[in-house]
């Protein structure tokens, strides 16, 4: 580990923070809640300069711990969508070919260039059209740019390597014009749905966090944070019946995106309570597989909307 | 603030860290010695004092997947009751998973030809293969099981192609303009040849699910030779295994030992039910849930080693093995009590599953896995 040249910048704490509960308040203010575990991961990849592995369920808010950070650092948020087949050219560089050819054709017609200075220009930074890892470690500032490298498990494992490589000298080579390194390693956050086992050296490099379904109590602050119209009454119902949709065995339990779109559509519709037939209009905004939809019919949708208060109420 | 600065030197807690990095390794947990560096650094930047500052310093730089956390849980409380902390704790003595009698994975100790008396397996071991990849796996005698492993070196299984979204250099296709560009420098500028590329053609994901119930004991471990075999032989393809039982156990990992009994005795110690009841539906749900539906059975070839006993419901099974159905390429059932003659699913679970196989073998010789392994590399011609 080469860690010695850049240990001296480490680290991107916002300024006046210094505890993961202060973090955690600043959090808060950006209207994200995050839990003592979330908190002191992101306190301490903020402190140690180390990247944030996420990992939970589809909905829990792992890709908005990204773009709260760069509010809260005021800094840019640059983000890499990975997919299947995901490669340099569209993760780092590629070269603006029609451009360059442009190029070569020009100098031609006023003529008297030589070949090698036509070549030489050809591959200056002009002609470099950078992509969201580059773009991440050239930039200047303050603050190091959050850099969200969005579901890796969708990448393939050359990708990954590649990925390794870069997190850990945060700085690449291209050929033709030579290393660029970060001034300060950006602030990056990597999150996984887990449709296959990221690589073990790859985890290894970041700190790891299972972000888990919110409690009630979270869940019911969330929402009234995040749906402010919604009252108090209706984000505890809503809470209390997602909570019981979760033990219901379902092929995909709610996540707290859905219970925001949920929430959303309640209020929209101007409900002050649930009912059963309110929640039969709208629970396509929760449920979105048709067995789920049924198997929460065949269970009562009344039994959804009695007795507020958690598990506990049941 | 002052405290920018990150110290360069060793840190101070790194006493107890490695004191703790040994109680999570007797526990099973990879803490290597980078984590533990990382987790002492952590913890310099926490309070060493407070219960929750060292849990959370632990497991966000100790763990690296969910499976594990309950495992760290475990450990921690030990180490902590312990008086962990500063103080490293003396020689740990923990060990969660009791090691298992092994008889139920490897070999039978006595061959089943021996009781045909006197005449000894001996002789066996010189059963000229083609005999050998036709004898019923239930009938292998512990020489026979080390002469197939050498058969089965030989066996691979890859998925069928499919196309990535990855592109490769082609004589036609797609225009490539960067490889055109390049060679364009070549010829002063002017692109003579232009350069085309396409989509790469890629095995497709196999999962492998086998069913290490009592009833299918006699076939399991030759099964389970199979499946390592198959994940070891091929480092980085696109295999993934399981075992069902009780419960489901992703076995991909213990699997990819080079040396075949280190990874049955890891196997064993994983998948804690072997030879017990099934419940097969509950299992396979279990996998749709956790594995399949996220994307492991998406596109994949699916093949099932069982039976079809299910001591569960079988309406369970029925839905789950329809919900495999949409997801993955091909589903492909492998049921040893297939080749009796006149055989017939009569298993409720068997019945309820084969509306929803695309292929249904035997596998309960060598001959019948390699037909396996031809079932699995084919595109059969239901989609041409």
């Amino acid at each position: 580990m080469s860690e010695g040249a850049r240990d001296g910048r480490r680290g991107a704490l916002p300024p006046g923070v210094s505890h993961f509960r202060e973090l955690g308040g600043r959090l808060r203010e950006e209207d994200y809640l995050a839990d003592e575990g979330l908190a002191t991961a992101i306190f301490l990849a903020l402190k140690l300069g180390r990247p944030l592995f996420l990992e939970g369920e589809a909905g829990v808010g792992k890709t908005e711990v990204a773009k709260v950070l760069s509010r809260i650092l005021e800094t840019p948020l640059i983000r890499l969508q990975c997919y299947e087949g995901i490669d340099v050219y569209q993760a780092v560089y590629e070269w603006d070919y029609a451009r360059q050819l442009l190029h070569i054709r020009a100098a031609e017609a006023f003529g008297g260039e030589d070949r090698e200075r036509v070549e030489r220009d050809l591959y200056d930074r002009e002609f470099l059209v950078s992509r969201p890892l580059l773009q991440a470690l050239e930039h200047r500032g303050p603050m190091p740019p959050v850099l969200l490298i969005d579901e890796v498990d969708r990448s393939d494992d050359e990708f990954e390597a590649f990925l390794l490589e870069i997190l850990s000298d945060f700085a690449v080579t291209i050929p033709e014009l030579g290393t660029v390194r970060a001034e300060r390693p950006p602030v990056a956050i990597l999150t996984s749905n887990r449709t296959r086992e990221v690589h073990d050296a790859l985890k290894r490099r970041c700190l790891y966090h299972y972000i888990e379904h919110p409690s009630f109590e979270r869940e019911v602050e969330i929402l009234r944070l995040r749906v402010p119209d919604a009252e108090e009454s209706l984000a505890r119902q809503v809470a209390a019946a997602t909570e019981r949709m979760r033990a219901m065995d379902l092929y995909k339990p709610p996540g707290v995106a859905e219970t925001l779109d949920w929430t959303e559509a309640l209020v929209a519709l101007g409900t002050k309570e649930l009912d059963e037939k309110i929640v039969e209009a709208t629970l396509g905004s929760v449920l979105k597989y048709r067995e789920d939809q049924q198997r929460a019919a065949n269970a009562g949708l009344a039994s959804l909307v009695g007795g507020v208060g958690g598990a506990a109420g049941g | 603030m002052a405290g920018n600065e990150a110290p360069p030197q060793a840190p101070k807690m790194l006493d107890a860290a490695v004191a703790f990095g040994r109680v999570l390794r007797g526990a099973g947990l990879r803490a290597g010695t980078d984590r533990l560096v990382e987790f002492a650094r952590a913890m310099d930047e926490l309070d060493a004092s407070h219960r929750d500052d060292v849990y959370w310093a632990g497991r966000l730089t100790l763990v690296s997947r969910p499976e594990d956390l309950e495992v760290y849980d475990r450990a921690f409380e030990l180490f902590w009751e312990a008086g962990g902390g500063a103080k490293p704790r003396p020689k740990p003595k923990v060990r969660f998973s009791k090691p298992q009698p092994e008889s139920s994975v490897m070999p039978p100790k006595k061959t089943v030809e021996r009781d045909e008396g006197g005449e000894d397996a001996v002789k066996l071991r010189y059963s000229p293969v083609e005999v050998l990849r036709r004898k019923d796996f239930a009938l292998y005698s512990q020489e026979e099981f080390a002469e197939l492993q050498r058969l089965l070196a030989d066996l691979r299984l890859s998925g069928a192609l499919r196309r990535s979204r990855r592109l490769e250099p082609a004589p036609r296709g797609r225009h490539d303009p960067r490889r055109t560009l390049r060679g364009a420098m070549r010829t002063g500028g002017e692109a003579v040849r232009h350069r085309f590329r396409r989509t790469r053609v890629q095995p497709r994901r196999v999962v492998l699910l086998c069913d290490v119930s009592g009833s299918m004991a006699p076939y399991s471990r030759a099964l389970l030779r199979f499946m390592h075999a198959s994940v070891a032989g091929s480092p980085g393809a696109r295999l993934e295994a399981f075992s069902i039982g009780t419960r489901l156990t992703r076995l991909t990992r213990e699997l990819a030992t080079r040396d075949p009994d280190r990874a049955l005795r890891q196997t064993a110690g994983a998948a804690r039910d072997i030879s017990g009841g099934t419940r097969l539906g509950d299992a396979i749900k279990e996998f749709v849930d956790r594995w399949g539906q996220r994307g492991m059975a998406r596109g994949a070839v699916v093949v099932i080693f069982s039976d079809g006993w299910d001591r569960g419901d079988v309406g369970v099974l029925a839905e789950q093995m329809q919900r495999i159905a949409r997801l993955a390429y091909r589903v492909i059932w492998v049921n040893p009590l297939k080749s009796a003659p006149g055989y017939k699913p009569l298993a409720a679970g068997m019945a309820a599953a084969l509306p929803h196989v695309d292929v249904f073998l035997s596998g309960h010789n060598f001959d019948s896995l390699e037909e396996l392994a031809r079932a699995v590399a084919a595109a059969t011609e239901r989609d041409r």
